[in-house]
Parts: C-alpha cells; structure tokens; sequence
C-alpha cells in the first residue's frame, strides 16, 4: 500500500475545510436578524385578553395607520428583564411626542400575577400589554422564544423582526426611523 | 453550594467516566494480544459497560427528579423549567436544554451500548470486546463535553436563591414536540454502532461476519431516526398551520443528512455481507452517519444557523462538539490510511455482472451520496457566504426540490426491478421474464395514471405524473416480488428482512405517492359564492350551504356551513366560522379542516361581499390530495427498517453460495 492515495488526503482536506468553516461561524459574531419565515405578512389577527382588564374583554394588534413595536416577553425570561429600561427609555421618547401607544406588550405565556409583578419592579413600557398565555398567538407569528420584538407598519403587515434581547444599536438602525414616522 | 441532587448527579457523572475508563481500557489495551487474556478482558469491559450505562441512566433519572422537584439550587433547572409547568413539560425539560441534551446523548449511547453487548454475545470475543471498548471511548469523549462545559448539574450561581425557574423553551411544550427530539437523539446515537464497529476492525481487524454483525444496529438506527423526523413532520403541518410538511430548515435538513447517510450505509452493508462487495463504501459511510450526526446536533445545539430551531448559546460549547467531530474523524482517516485492507473479505465474489443486484445497489448508493451531498451544500451554503462576508441568502425549497426531484425519480426506476435481480448476474432473458407482469402492470400504468389524474383533477402535471407511474411500478413490483416469494417459499420461510424490505420499499412508493399528489395537485384558490351557491373543488362541488349566527363564550361567530362531495357520494360536512370576539378588534377566521385518506381539505372564510345573511362570500379553500400518505409511507419505511433490525441472519456462508431463488 505504498500509491499515493489523493482522494484521501482530498476528502480530509475538505472536511478540515468544513470544520474550519463552522467554527470561524461559531466566533463570529452574528445579528441576531432572521429572515423571518411571516416577514411582509399581515400580523395575526387573534384576539387575546389584556393584562390588567377583565379577562373576557379581548383584543387585537390593529392596523389603524399608526406602525407599532410589538414586544414578546415573559417574566420568566431573563433576557427580558435585561431589555427592558431599553424599552423604557424608548417609551419615554415615544411619549414625549404623543406616540406613546405605539409600543405594545405580549406577555407569552406568563401568570398574571408574575406579569404584573414584573413591570411593577421594572416599570410599564406598554400602553397595552396582550396575554398570550397558552402561546397560540406566538405560534401564529413563528416566534421561537422569549424575548422577540416585531415591528408592525401601518398597514399591520410584519416589517422587522429581532429575536433575543434588544440593543439600543437595533432600536436606533432599525426601529426608531420606522416607528417614529407620522 | 451544591444540593443533594446536584451532587447525586455530579457523583454519578464521575462513575460513568470512572466506569467509561473501564471500558475503554480494558478493551483497548495491547494486553489482548494474548488470546488467554481475552476472556478477563471482556469481562471487565462488560463490568464497565454496565456501570457506566447504569450511571448515566440514574443520571438522567436524578435530572428529571430534579427538574419536577424544582431543585432551584441547580442551575439547569432555573433555566429550563419553571413550577407553573404541567409535570410532563417538567420531565420533558431533561432534553430542553443544551446540557440536558448532551446527557441524553450519552445515556442513549450508554443504551446502545448495552444492546451491542447482547447483540455481540455470540460474535467473537476480542472483536466484540475492541467494539465496546471504542464505544466506551466514545461515550469518554461526550463526557468530557459534559463535565467540561455543560454540566447538567453545575449549582445555581446566581445571587440571591430564586423563588422559581425560567421556564423551558416553549416550542417543546406541546406533546410531539415533547417526544421529538429524544426520538432523534436515538437515532442519532445509533449511529455509533456501525461507526464503532468499523473503526475496532480498522485498527485491530475483524472476524469475517463483522458487518452481518452491524447490519441490525444500523437498521435500528435508521429506524429511530424515521419515525423521529416524521413526528418532526407532522407537527410542523398540524401545528404551525403554514399547510406544508417540510420546510428546508436548516435543522431539519441537519437531520436528513445522517438519514440519507443511513439509507445508503444499510443497503451497501447488504452487499458487503452477501457478496464482499462494497467494503470501502460501508466503511466510508459508516463514518458520514456519525460524523452527520454529531453535525446535526452542533447545527441544533451551536446557533451557527438561523432557523426556528437553533438557539443562540456559547461558541466554545459549539466548538467543544466540533472538536470531538474532529478528532473522531482524524482517529478514522489515520486508521482508514493505514490499514484499508483490514476491511477487505477474505473472499470477495467474483466481479458482478453488468445487470446485477450489486450494480442496482451502486447506482442507488451512488444516488443516495449525491442527495446527502446537495442537500449538505444547500444547507451550509448560506453559512459560507456570510463567514466568507460574501453577503446573506437563503436557499429555500425550489433548490431543494430541484435537486432532489430528478434523484428521487431514478432511485424510483431503479427501485421497480431490484428485488428482482439477483447477486453476481442476472440473465436478461430471465430478468425480463420475470418482470413481464410488472412490465404489464406499468405499461397500464402509463395510460391509466394520466388518464386518472385528468379525471379526477383535470389538469396534467407531468413531473407528478411520472412520479406516480413510478411509485406504482415500485408497488406493484415490490408486491409481485412478495407474493411470488409467497407461493414458493410460504409464509414461514418468508423470512423477517425480506419482509422488512418489502415493508420498506412499499413505504418509498407511498411516500412518492403523497409528496406527488399534494405537491403539485395541491392546490390554494379564492373562490366567491353565495349561500346556495357551489364551486368546483378537486373535481367535487363544494356547496355553500348557508351562514347562521352562533354566540360563543365570549364572541360571536358567522358560521358558514358547506357540503362537499359528488352526486351518489356520502357528502363531508365542513364548518368554517368568522368570529368578532366582544371588545373589539378585527374578526378572526376559524378554518374547516377536513382529514381524509385521500386529501386534506381546507376551507377558510374570508371577507362578505354585502350584507346580511344571504350576501356572498369570499372564500379560501386549499385541498390537499395525499398529504397523509407522506407520512404513513415515512412510518412504512420506519417499520422496514425495524423489520430488518430484527430479522434473524444465520451464520455466515461462504461467499460463493448461491442465494435462495425467489
């Protein structure tokens, strides 16, 4: 056995590459944009309670001509906890220019008592928040988890989609020009 | 500060390494040089395989206590469960996470393990003993992962004591999901086996009823994997509603590879049992299976993709499972330069003939590589543009479809004649005779299918069309094969494999079958009717009934009621509502699935053209013809391979017999 064997050497070469290629991926650091599979599609329309109101009283995200910032959370999600004086902040500005009920909240599969506790200790970005307690709408919209920030446009069509826990960098390339328009 | 149960689970960790240290020692050792000590050996390799498979069992037994518990002292449990959790979703969490995985990866290789030790009770002894003892060293790598950087059972660091937990994922909280993913890592833990196996023959050699020996565990393995992708498959059409069965997710795809790589592993093992044939090939192969698995778990486990599957989570935890990827590659190509021949029969047939069940068998294995391979590039391809920073893409279905179609269909053709050859040479006289029924049957099939398919859908589709006349050739030969093996040989020496090919190659045709009707009949169109009105759906009226008002609990709802079937059928019945709930906001759709054997059928109400109850609606109906068939010939497969792990070979005959005519 003494012929060169190229095809051997070719094929480690290639998965020496292919390894190479995933762990350059695994450091590199990444958006966390996905091509969201609803991206351009119309919010789902499926009524949930609102936190804070009589659980029979339900609503919807609508399209009234104003874009709005739908914010998945949980307050058993961690990285919730961390964007939140983000959204605060955000709110603040919002509200200083009369836009405040632009940001709504849905509260992914949550009781509501810790709900409530949670923006009690960390303070109420949401003019409304939606109870999605058995996570049927999140399912509707493709989320994979908490948190999740969608931007809805005017004509309440899905037009950004961030998974995991927002940056102020985020808010101001890829929110702020969107919703903050007239 | 550690808990009781963390410690337990710690504790028990460190006894599966302990016991792996066994194993692999024991068999690995230069001391097996002397057939005297083989007997010690295997002794004390089987003692470690036991305690180990023990441990880590406990292990997973401790974690899932734990986790129903609420032990918040653990900081597993904080990130993935949560007390409100329904105890099934608790329990379910043990494999949520990326720690509780990697642990079920390694007690599901302790299981194989275990059943290879019984598997290989009759095999001879040192080879068997170096196979447990490689699956030892295997499971040592996977602990190292584990106790090096994803320890299930790592105390809570956080700074004050948590009232409660995080919660788990929330995709998994739903019963398919629940049982998923073990499913997969069953079949992906499978793999070891084959792989196991080679690399002990590559670096010690092996008696020469070796790969006889591994046909059952890669069956078993390809199995698993099956039924594992097809609830994958179900879920994601009942549940997410979108209407299709498969997505080309990455993930998904991820778990495709191992199982292409399967297929083509147990049909070349074939081969190489009964002719000598294909040695390299199994080898080869048998590394792809694993090296494809532990791919599909770092593509699942890294969040290097994006997809609705991968989580985002510490590069070095990725870069510790490529890392084991790399070195168990590395340990089999070094072994693969220098010792190939030790793969090489002692005695091979002699070269097959040209029109043989050896050249059918190339062909599909050849097939068989190219599809894993297109379906690897597409998968990673998007990842290499954007580490090389040649900008973002996606590739999606119609690459996918492209690709695999034409692959699908010649592995189809080459399907209608294979049970009929025979090893070494199969005169064409005698094939043709042979296949003159089924011939019959096809040459019917090519005016009856068309024809079919216009009447019942009015409309030509020709790749769906020749995908169809093949699965019927593939059915209808498969079947003829079987009863003419029936009529000789009756029943009780039918024997399990063939039946498990049978079984297995009739799933292949039911398969092609649902994926060609809903694929390209499927069909989504918006109709207008009024109450009393009807509309052609799938070659049936489907009648608008009429449209009353019902008060639900806290809506109400605009119930259309509508009627399908043709004149002399039994008709379905559908009911679709449009519900405003109280307090506002817009009206939602509740849609009428109808499931049936033959088609699914949707009806979806959309908006009223006027007024009142008499006024005309839009309306979205979609139809689905042989959707369910997709994952009944899925489960068929699943069974065949089964089948076939469970079949019974006997010992091993010299390779110049001649085979049982059929």
């Amino acid at each position: 056995m003494s012929r060169p064997r190229w095809g051997l050497w070719l094929a480690g070469l290639l998965l020496a590459g292919l390894l190479v290629l995933l762990a350059s991926a695994l450091w590199q650091g990444r958006p966390h944009t996905l091509p969201a599979a609803r991206l351009g599609a119309a919010f789902p329309a499926l009524p949930r309670p609102v936190l804070g109101r009589a659980p029979g009283l339900l609503q919807t995200v609508v399209a009234d001509g104003q874009p709005r910032l739908v914010n998945l959370w949980a307050s058993w999600c961690g990285p919730c906890r961390q964007e939140q004086p983000l959204l605060m902040a955000l709110a603040a500005r919002l509200r200083a220019k009369g836009q405040g009920g632009r940001l709504v909240g849905l509260n992914y599969r949550d009781t509501p008592q810790d709900a409530t506790a949670f923006l009690a200790e960390l303070g109420n970005p949401f003019a409304l928040t939606l109870v999605d307690a058995d996570g049927r709408l999140a399912i509707e919209l493709g989320a994979y988890g908490a948190p999740e920030t969608y931007l809805v446009d005017a004509e309440g069509h899905i037009a950004f989609r961030h998974v995991g826990a927002l940056t102020q960098e985020v808010i101001d390339r890829d929110l702020l020009p969107k919703l903050e328009a007239p | 500060m550690s808990s009781g149960l963390g410690l337990l689970g710690n504790t028990l960790l460190w006894l599966a390494v302990a016991a792996g240290l066994l194993q692999a020692g024991a068999g690995i050792g230069p001391w097996l040089a002397q057939p005297a000590a083989t007997s010690r050996a295997g002794r004390l390799v089987r003692i470690g395989l036991v305690a180990q498979t023990v441990s880590l069992l406990a292990a997973l037994v401790v974690l899932a206590w734990a986790l129903a518990a609420q032990d918040l002292t653990i900081a597993y449990v904080v990130h993935h469960s949560h007390r409100a959790m329904p105890l099934v979703y608790r329990l379910a969490a043990v494999w949520g996470g990326h720690e509780g995985s990697l642990l079920l990866w390694a007690g599901l290789l302790a299981g194989w393990s275990a059943v290879a030790a019984w598997g290989l009770r009759a095999a001879e002894p040192a080879w068997a003993n170096r196979v447990l003892a490689v699956l030892g060293a295997l499971s040592l790598g996977l602990l190292a992962l584990l106790l090096g950087g994803a320890n299930p059972f790592e105390a809570w660091q956080g700074a004050a004591a948590l009232r409660e937990g995080m919660g788990l994922n929330p995709l998994l909280q739903d019963p398919a999901m629940a049982l998923h993913p073990p499913l997969l890592y069953l079949g992906y833990a499978g793999t070891a086996l084959p792989f196991a196996m080679t690399l002990a023959t590559l670096a010690w050699g092996a008696p020469a009823d070796w790969v006889r020996r591994s046909r059952p565990f890669t069956a078993a393995a390809l199995a698993c994997l099956s039924v594992g992708i097809a609830l994958g498959s179900w879920w994601s059409y009942y549940e997410l509603g979108w209407g299709g069965w498969w997505f080309w997710d990455p993930v998904e795809n991820a778990s495709l590879l191992p199982w292409l790589a399967l297929a083509a592993l147990l049909h070349v093992q074939a081969g190489r049992d009964q002719r000598g044939r294909f040695a390299h090939a199994s080898a080869l192969l048998a590394m792809a299976a694993w090296a494809l698995a532990l791919l599909g778990t770092f593509l699942v486990r890294s969040g290097v993709l994006t997809s609705v599957h991968a989580f985002a989570s510490d590069p070095l935890r990725g870069s510790a499972l490529l890392g084991l990827m790399a070195l168990t590659l590395l340990v089999c190509f070094v072994l693969y330069a220098r010792h190939p021949e030790r793969l090489l029969p002692a005695k091979a047939a002699p070269l097959p003939a040209v029109v043989s069940r050896e050249s059918v068998l190339a062909l599909n294995n050849l097939l068989l590589i190219v599809a894993c391979s297109s379906v690897a590039l597409g998968t990673l391809y998007p990842l290499a543009m954007e580490v090389l920073g040649l900008g973002r893409l996606s590739v999606g279905a119609p690459y996918f479809e492209r690709v695999l179609g034409p692959l699908l269909g010649l592995a189809l053709a080459l399907l209608v004649p294979a049970a009929w050859l025979r090893w070494g040479a199969s005169p064409w006289r005698e094939l043709l005779t042979r296949l003159r029924p089924v011939a019959l049957l096809m040459a019917l099939g090519a005016v009856a299918v068309p024809l079919l398919l216009w009447g019942v859908f009015g409309r030509w589709q020709w790749g769906s069309t020749l995908a169809l006349w093949l699965a019927l050739g593939v059915a209808g030969s498969t079947l003829a094969w079987a009863w003419q093996r029936m009529r000789s040989v009756g029943w009780r020496g039918f024997g399990v494999s063939p039946g498990g090919m049978v079984m297995a190659h009739l799933g292949v045709a039911v398969f092609t079958a649902g994926v060609a009707l809903s694929n390209g009949y499927g069909h989504e169109r918006d109709v207008r009717l009024a109450p009393g009105e009807s509309a052609a759906l799938a070659g049936c009226p489907l009648t608008f009934e009429g449209l009353h008002d019902e008060i639900g609990p806290n809506y109400l709802a605009r119930v259309g009621q509508f009627r399908w079937g043709c004149e002399g059928d039994v008709p379905r019945l559908l009911r679709a509502e449009k519900r405003v709930y109280i307090g506002g906001g817009r009206p939602t759709t509740e849609a009428a699935i109808a499931p049936g054997l033959w088609r699914d059928l949707y009806v979806a109400m959309g908006e009223p053209l006027g007024q009142g109850l008499s006024a005309s609606w839009s309306l979205r109906v979609q139809h689905k013809p042989g959707v369910r068939w997709i994952w009944a010939g899925a489960l068929l497969m699943a069974a065949g391979a089964a089948l076939s792990a469970l079949a019974r070979r006997g010992p091993l005959l010299p390779a110049s017999r001649q085979e049982v005519p059929a």
